[in-house]
């Protein structure tokens, strides 16, 4: 089993997304750790890119203050250096094709592999793309994850089945962001997916709420949160550690 | 392993989320489908003649030819087509695409505001719904325009994020179609994208260099010995070069926007001075740092303003079939002056960058040789931005 699959071996998983460097390093370390604290099961960590064209506003300015803030790959790099010297969950990546491809796709894996990171999601690498990176994930022992959209139909059977870590099924049409409504038949595209894989199916895009997460943690093995934590530390900046805490296990209460 | 769906050598494929994926599947399916359609063919020349106003003539640059003292120069005047530029070959072809796909909504991106012009009238005359995407800073320097979409019914959506530019009025086009897909064709207004956008884009607007072979063919007996574009994403220089590709005789050239020049950071030459990377659903060359961070590009050309080239451009550089020079704001600025007081034809600033590189190329040639020089569109819309470049304060 990966250390992907690990974070949905106990009970519905909690994955929490944070832009890294936004809006600094040290923030997000602490945030990463306050969100552990509060019960998530695994961190998404978004390396921030200039163009983020699959992210709402709450995600694309959390991107800019962090390159604003002069964030770069090798930073983040060492910021997951650094979290490993304690934080045991699995932890993925979420970026965008062009900064694994300008860094070099294989040392971008090795670096992976090197910092102790467990999966890469590429909003922007459909499953026609994911050649090009597959095999340096592989032989980084690193899970690129898939992503299935209310959209796919047809496509979901060949997704599901060559998914591996998680799959990662985007709840509505559109970018990231709080939505007050989530109207997809997810139940369907779920038990369509557990037809194909017994790879664990977390749900994202527009959860914010507790009764969201119970509602979306009951079809599915884990919910995504991302633009509602990145909000907090919008709000609070430095200081939004503590309320990142207590929101997680917020959330992760509602999901038992 | 790269997929090879959509390639040109290396470039193009389809980046894009999930999201997007049956709809772009949807698109090529119905594409192959409809060009080969007998019915589709007749419905869309007849738009391209009757209201387009097509085909566009080939002027003689008789008095230009003269001054720069080399080839004979031609003009392709797609300055004389309806909305006042190339893009309407592509938007008609696009909305009529749309129509036969049962769809009632365009969206789409602009940068000068052509683009966005040629939807709007293309929505209008299909009885569409429309929304167009603009950089704030293009809505600023392009404000005419923006009132020419909003007369023709469409709405305007100024885009505040990044650079407020070409580019993230293309972001912000992609975020507004996986919103809204049912319903939706994203009509791109250039030779870029995912798969199939490039070759969808390119086949219509290859009508300009079918026309140029046969114009010139009736005129002169021959084939020129080079013809001249100016490249944004490319849209008028692919179509301009595609039939001329085969004829190893027959330079291509295409004409960047340098903007302030190469050797500075304010520029929108994107394969003097870009690398490869993945980008808005597509491998090509882009202006992005060390980091893959994608440049803040610039040039005074709103419609050349773009930190990426189209993936077709970038493999006829790779195999060196075309070339790419740059051209720097002045040297643009320059040839919009002087083709407008030589030939009594104002050109659009993006065109003009054309001009400027066919005074440097021209003195080079023979007097039997033939230049043609691609004028994209008409300059109306920039007269008070480069007054306001030279210093003079006027407004629209």
């Amino acid at each position: 089993m990966s250390n992907i699959r690990s974070a949905f071996a106990d009970g519905k998983a909690f994955v929490a997304f944070i832009t890294c460097g936004d809006p600094d390093f040290e923030t997000t370390a602490a945030a990463v750790r306050a969100a552990v604290a509060g019960g998530a099961d695994l961190i998404e960590l978004g390396i921030p890119f200039s163009d983020p064209t699959a992210e709402g506003p709450v995600i694309q300015a959390a991107n800019q203050r962090a390159l604003a803030g002069g964030a770069t790959t090798d930073r983040v790099f060492e910021l997951v250096r650094e979290l490993r010297r304690d934080v045991r969950v699995p932890l993925a990546f979420m970026t965008y094709a062009n900064v694994v491809f300008s860094y070099g796709i294989p040392r971008f894996l090795d670096r992976c592999r090197d910092v102790g990171i467990d999966g890469l999601i590429l909003p922007d690498v459909p499953f026609e793309e994911k050649d090009e990176f597959l095999p340096a994930c592989r032989e980084a022992g690193v899970d690129f994850i898939s992503l299935i959209a209310p959209t796919s139909h047809q496509r979901i059977a060949k997704i599901a089945r060559e998914a591996e870590g998680f799959l990662y099924l985007v709840s509505s049409l559109g970018v990231t962001g709080e939505r007050s409504e989530i109207t997809t038949d997810l139940g369907a595209i779920v038990s369509h997916i557990r037809e194909q894989t017994d790879v664990p199916c977390a749900i994202g895009f527009g959860i914010s709420t507790p009764p969201q997460a119970k509602a979306m943690s009951a079809l599915a093995d884990g919910v995504i949160v991302g633009s509602a934590i990145v909000r907090l530390l919008a709000e609070h900046g430095t200081d939004a550690p503590p309320y990142i805490r207590d929101y997680v296990a917020s959330m992760k209460a509602a999901m038992r | 392993m790269t997929n090879p769906k959509g390639r040109f050598g290396i470039h193009g494929g389809q980046y894009i989320p999930e999201t997007l994926m049956n709809a772009v599947i949807e698109l090529e399916e119905a594409y192959l489908r409809l060009k080969d359609d007998p019915a589709f063919d007749r419905e869309l020349r007849a738009l391209l003649d009757e209201y387009a106003g097509r085909p566009s003539r080939l002027t003689y640059a008789e008095k230009m030819t003269k001054d720069l003292g080399g080839a004979k120069i031609y003009l392709k005047r797609e300055d004389l087509n309806h909305t006042g530029s190339h893009k309407i070959n592509n938007v008609l072809g696009q909305a009529l695409l749309a129509k036969k796909m049962g769809k009632t909504r365009l969206i789409a991106e602009t940068g000068a505001g052509q683009h966005g012009v040629a939807t709007a009238t293309a929505a209008a005359l299909f009885g569409m719904e429309c929304v167009i995407f603009m950089g704030e800073e293009d809505t600023v320097r392009q404000a005419l325009n923006v009132y020419r979409m909003r007369l023709l019914g469409a709405e305007v959506v100024p885009v505040k994020s990044g650079t407020a530019t070409l580019k993230d009025a293309v972001s912000e086009a992609m975020r507004e179609w996986v919103s809204r897909i049912s319903d939706t064709h994203y009509c791109l207004g250039s030779v870029m994208g995912p798969h199939p956008f490039p070759t969808i884009v390119r086949d219509f607007q290859s009508v300009i260099s079918r026309e140029i072979r046969a114009q010139l063919l009736e005129r002169e007996g021959k084939l020129p010995d080079a013809v001249l574009a100016c490249v944004g994403g490319g849209s008028n220089a692919i179509g301009s070069f595609y039939h001329f590709i085969p004829d190893a005789g027959v330079r291509l050239i295409g004409c960047e926007a340098a903007g302030r020049g190469i050797d500075t950071f304010e520029t929108a030459a994107t394969v003097n001075t870009g690398r490869l990377g993945i980008f808005h659903g597509m491998k090509s060359y882009f202006c992005q740092d060390e980091y893959g961070q994608i440049a803040p590009v610039y040039s005074i050309s709103a419609g050349l303003d773009y930190p990426g080239v189209g993936p077709e451009h970038a493999h006829l550089h790779d195999i060196g079939r075309a070339e790419y020079v740059p051209v720097t704001d002045d040297e643009a600025v320059d040839a919009f002056e002087y083709l407008s007081r030589t030939e009594g034809i104002i050109p659009a600033i993006e065109s003009a960058h054309a001009v400027a590189y066919a005074r440097k190329l021209a003195p080079t040639m023979r007097p039997d040789q033939i230049l043609v020089v691609t004028i994209s569109g008409r300059g109306d819309k920039d007269c008070a931005a480069i007054a306001r470049y030279k210093g003079e304060d006027i407004y629209e």
